[in-house]
């Protein structure tokens, strides 16, 4: 079994934990002793933090909506699509027809690189996420 | 946070505002019950008898929405007992004398009427916060989900000002950051008006260096709030939505508007872990990797930013949100070529001073708090210490705003919204945690007892709860945890689902909707 250190994905407290990984899954998650945050104690939602990964429901495969009902498809096919559509609205709209919603979930370089994608691609400043929720 | 986490248990008088922390920040809760036992003073603000509330020496049991007067009346006790800090008004404030003057207006017998405190208890609380030499003030949504929501910051921040209580170690003010990477999308500047680094988008200065960055032409005014793109309903100028890891279809209030609008796009392209509600509606949904399947940071909401390391492959054919989003810009014609997370953060250095000195190689093992300008700086542990970002902290009188939408003969009582410990927001991740189901299986609303016998309601029954809105079936908790009048209830359930019944109304400022205050009655149901 190998722990590897990060930090926990429920709240902004930001524990810090090990995640136990054990044949190509994560099978349990405990505390950093040392953690500043932390200092050997989680929750109950950080004991539990990884119980979510491998749920059976988890989305495996792009999905596009094809007679009404959304179809497994290909990555390459769904980037294009998505492309595709998106092109057609920036041109149209000139950018202020999108609307981006990032994640407060996400990581800092995620949330960087949609707001890029926002401003610098999509050439809009529409871009917000659930900070006030 | 102006301060770091543990900074708390060293305060002397810990005043909370709107926020449940024992449920929503366990390990804020765990600070400030370890400084309670080392003898500090805690003071609740709260409508609700929250957890923490019942260890509290004084807890103001305040009307949702009245905030401001509560607060104002708290400073006129501080001005009338001579406990200001003359010394910190003189020196590192301005505009004193308008919130003076209004302090010395005010109807005292007025505020006891609309808070619903006494004045003996605004009193204790005033002098308590005020007399030690470390108070600190944490709050969180119960004061930003408001109309007023900027002018109950405002008042906070009045308050601190007057007695000195910010500039110091264990002593500030602490807005509590809900999500894990809130505070870290702020700062990457996922907000429709600033850049990474809160760097106005108006700002020619600033857009002509990500312009020269970015190699591109940049818009130059502020986009649309979250709430402004998903309650436009038929008049959406919004044709198109790349939704990113969230589930406006249940966090958001006024669900009826959102579907409205969702049902108005041409395309939306959601990139998700699950089927959320709103990838259920979408045009493309991506499958993306989990925490557990990627590298890259979060930031707290101590401004710690912390590594965020791979333990496994992505599930599937699953992609982390970083290969999503850069393998569509390719396709739009703009490359993102990056070889890592890393590198994706040399750039934030690169444009962003708040995270100038951020690199990974010096992350570990516990990370750095922004401010951190250079490579040698350590990071910042507390903000403020010798003047504020824009120099002068200036005093803003603020005044009583009454909620959007009252209550009345039909519509008796408050609804107030919020989180329960086992889930979490809209469920997407803690309700595919089987612990969590068996700990928290539904959604309750919670109703003072006297309430309950007035409409001859039992524990456990189910009950319509419905605002002019719309309605929803809940099961229903007996419990002196809201006063008479009141009703809460958690928005993690998409079965009942409580942002039907929210209103629209938001801070014309924060644009943060009010979440808190809703008017709403319950019905037996036909048996």
């Amino acid at each position: 079994m190998r722990n590897i250190l990060t930090t926990c994905v429920y709240c902004g407290c930001g524990c810090g934990l090990y995640l136990h990984e054990e044949n190509g899954r994560v099978v349990g998650a405990s505390p950093s002793k040392n953690h500043p945050v932390s200092r050997s104690n989680l929750c109950v939602k950080g004991w539990h933090a990884h119980e979510f990964i491998h749920d059976s429901s988890r989305l495996t495969q792009p999905l596009i909506r094809k007679n009404g009902v959304l179809t497994s498809s290909g990555w390459d096919e769904a980037l294009t699509y998505t492309a595709k559509a998106f092109r057609k609205i920036i041109d149209k709209t000139e950018g202020t027809g999108i609307g981006v919603l990032a994640s407060a979930k996400c990581t800092n370089e995620e949330n960087y690189l949609i707001q890029k994608l926002a401003r610098a691609v999509f050439k809009t400043n529409n871009v917000d996420h659930c900070a006030r929720l | 946070m102006t301060n770091s986490i543990n900074e708390i248990e060293h305060s002397q008088v810990i005043l909370v505002s709107g926020s449940n922390t024992v449920k929503t920040h366990p390990q804020v809760a765990r600070r400030i019950f370890d400084a309670v036992d080392s003898g500090a003073s805690l003071i609740v603000i709260d409508p609700r008898r929250s957890p923490l509330a019942r260890h509290a020496d004084v807890h103001l049991s305040i009307r949702s929405g009245s905030d401001i007067p509560l607060l104002n009346g708290m400073m006129r006790v501080i001005l009338d007992e001579n406990l200001a800090d003359d010394a910190f008004v003189e020196m590192r404030t301005e505009n004193y004398h308008a919130l003076r003057d209004m302090l010395y207006r005010l109807d005292m017998d007025e505020i006891v009427a609309l808070t619903g405190v006494s004045l003996d208890k605004i009193s204790r609380a005033a002098k308590l916060y005020a007399r030690a030499q470390n108070s600190v003030v944490c709050y969180c949504l119960g004061i930003t989900q408001h109309i007023c929501g900027t002018d109950n910051v405002q008042a906070i921040a009045n308050l601190a000002m007057l007695t000195g209580n910010v500039e110091k170690e264990n002593t500030g003010v602490d807005p509590l950051r809900g999500q894990n990477n809130v505070q870290g999308a702020c700062d990457m500047g996922a907000l429709p008006g600033v850049f990474p680094g809160y760097q106005s988008v108006a700002d020619p200065e600033v857009r002509h260096r990500f312009e020269r960055a970015w190699q591109v032409s940049l818009p130059k005014t502020a986009g649309l709030t979250v709430t402004e793109m998903t309650h436009a309903a038929s008049d959406n100028p919004i044709k198109g939505m790349f939704v990113m890891g969230e589930n406006p279809m249940l966090s958001d209030p006024a669900l009826g508007l959102v579907r409205e609008s969702f049902a108005n796009l041409e395309f939306l392209a959601v990139a998700d872990i699950f089927l959320s509600e709103t990838a259920a509606v979408a045009d493309v949904v991506f499958p993306a990797a989990t925490f557990a399947e990627k590298e890259g940071t979060f930031t707290n909401t101590e401004r710690r930013v912390q590594l965020v390391r791979q333990a496994i492959a992505p599930v599937g054919e699953s992609r982390s949100d970083l290969d999503i989003i850069t393998a569509l810009s390719e396709k739009l014609g703009y490359p993102m070529p990056y070889a890592s997370a890393a590198e994706v953060m040399e750039e934030i250095a690169l444009l962003t001073p708040i995270y100038a000195g951020i690199f990974y190689d010096r992350l570990a093992p516990w990370g750095l708090q922004w401010p951190c300008f250079d490579r040698e700086h350590g990071g910042t542990p507390f903000l403020h210490k010798y003047n504020f970002a824009r120099g002068k902290g200036r005093f803003v009188p603020t005044s009583h705003k009454p909620p959007s939408e009252p209550t009345d003969a039909e519509y008796p009582f408050v609804l107030i919204t919020g989180r329960s410990y086992h889930q979490y927001h809209t469920g997407t991740m803690s309700r595919k945690t089987p612990v969590f189901n068996r700990e928290c299986p539904e959604g309750l609303l919670e109703i003072h007892p006297l309430d309950a016998k007035t409409y001859n309601i039992r524990a456990r029954e189910m009950v319509r709860l419905s605002s002019r809105r719309g309605s929803i079936k809940v099961k229903v908790t007996l419990t002196k945890t809201v006063n008479p009048g009141s009703l809460f209830t958690t928005f993690h359930f998409a079965e009942a689902a409580v942002n039907e019944l929210t209103v629209a109304a938001r801070d014309p400022q924060a644009k943060c909707p009010e979440l808190k205050v809703c008017a709403a009655k319950i019905e037996k149901l036909e048996t």
